[in-house]
């Protein structure tokens, strides 16, 4: 039998189980929620104990990184993101699960090449593009400001 | 209300992230590499203060939030020491963060047995 690349999908898409797109992102909407709740909850703590915006947003963020942290030593993280995808990704404690968890894992590989070059796994990638686009918006705008005065 | 605007706005952003993840099988790593280099240009169009003023913790939590610093960190530096700032801005910002999260690493691998828990 043979078969056109567009017959095929069309055959590939109907074997295949129907999406679960709603579900992923009631998920994903609820957990990621949370966790951004649960921020602002320590963030108006940091305020209300006096710490300037910008302490407060780093603190914030520390904290959350430190919880990840710990959840993701115990095992927590991962059995929450199976099932809130996105939802444990997007937020920082999922950039902190990207690096505890391979730190972890790769333990046995030794503190040199296992631990510490494991865990930029991920956080590698993101902070080279962030750090990047950063330097590109820094030369825009050193070249852009006499414009706006 | 900022309490729900937070859990509001948080929700939406993650909702974008899991929409990706389904619909074109990205991997974590490039949606997290989308969201930072998102937000700082989301930042540098200045689309995003309004948000992280609106929402607080509903807009600096997600990633496209670390974007958003390492773009004012940037912003910043600019301002305060000319074109070198370019290159100390994104890192200063982004210092905090980046350190607690190695540090979390360290002592995560050190304090547990080397069982797989991803």
């Amino acid at each position: 039998m043979k078969l056109t690349k567009t017959q095929y999908e069309e055959m590939t898409q109907k074997a295949s189980p129907p999406s679960h797109l709603f579900k992923d992102c009631l998920w994903a909407f609820f957990v990621g929620g949370a966790i951004c709740l649960l921020g602002e909850v320590l963030r108006q703590c940091y305020l209300a104990m006096g710490f300037t915006l910008t302490d407060a947003g780093t603190l914030t963020s520390s904290s959350l990184v430190a919880l990840s942290a710990i959840a993701t030593a115990f095992g927590w993280y991962h059995k929450l993101a199976a099932k809130a995808g996105a939802g444990t990704l997007v937020p920082i404690t999922g950039f902190a699960n990207a690096v505890v968890s391979p730190a972890i894992e790769f333990k046995t590989e030794g503190l040199v090449t296992g631990v510490g070059a494991k865990m930029f796994i991920i956080a590698g990638p993101v902070i080279v593009y962030g750090m990047l686009a950063s330097v590109v918006w820094g030369v825009l705008w050193y070249l852009l400001r006499p414009l706006f005065g | 209300m900022q309490y729900l605007w937070a859990f509001l706005v948080g929700g939406a952003l993650c909702v974008i992230g899991q929409i990706l993840i389904d619909l074109t099988n990205m991997t974590p790593a490039r949606i997290l590499v989308t969201f930072v280099v998102a937000g700082v240009v989301l930042s540098a169009l200045g689309w995003y203060d309004p948000l992280a003023e609106f929402a607080g913790a509903g807009a600096t939590v997600p990633l496209l939030g670390f974007g958003h610093l390492l773009a004012q960190g940037v912003l910043d530096a600019v301002e305060q020491s000319g074109l070198i700032g370019a290159l100390t801005g994104g890192f200063s910002a982004a210092a905090a963060g980046v350190t607690v999260s190695l540090t979390c690493g360290f002592l995560a691998a050190v304090f547990t047995r080397g069982k797989d828990p991803s």
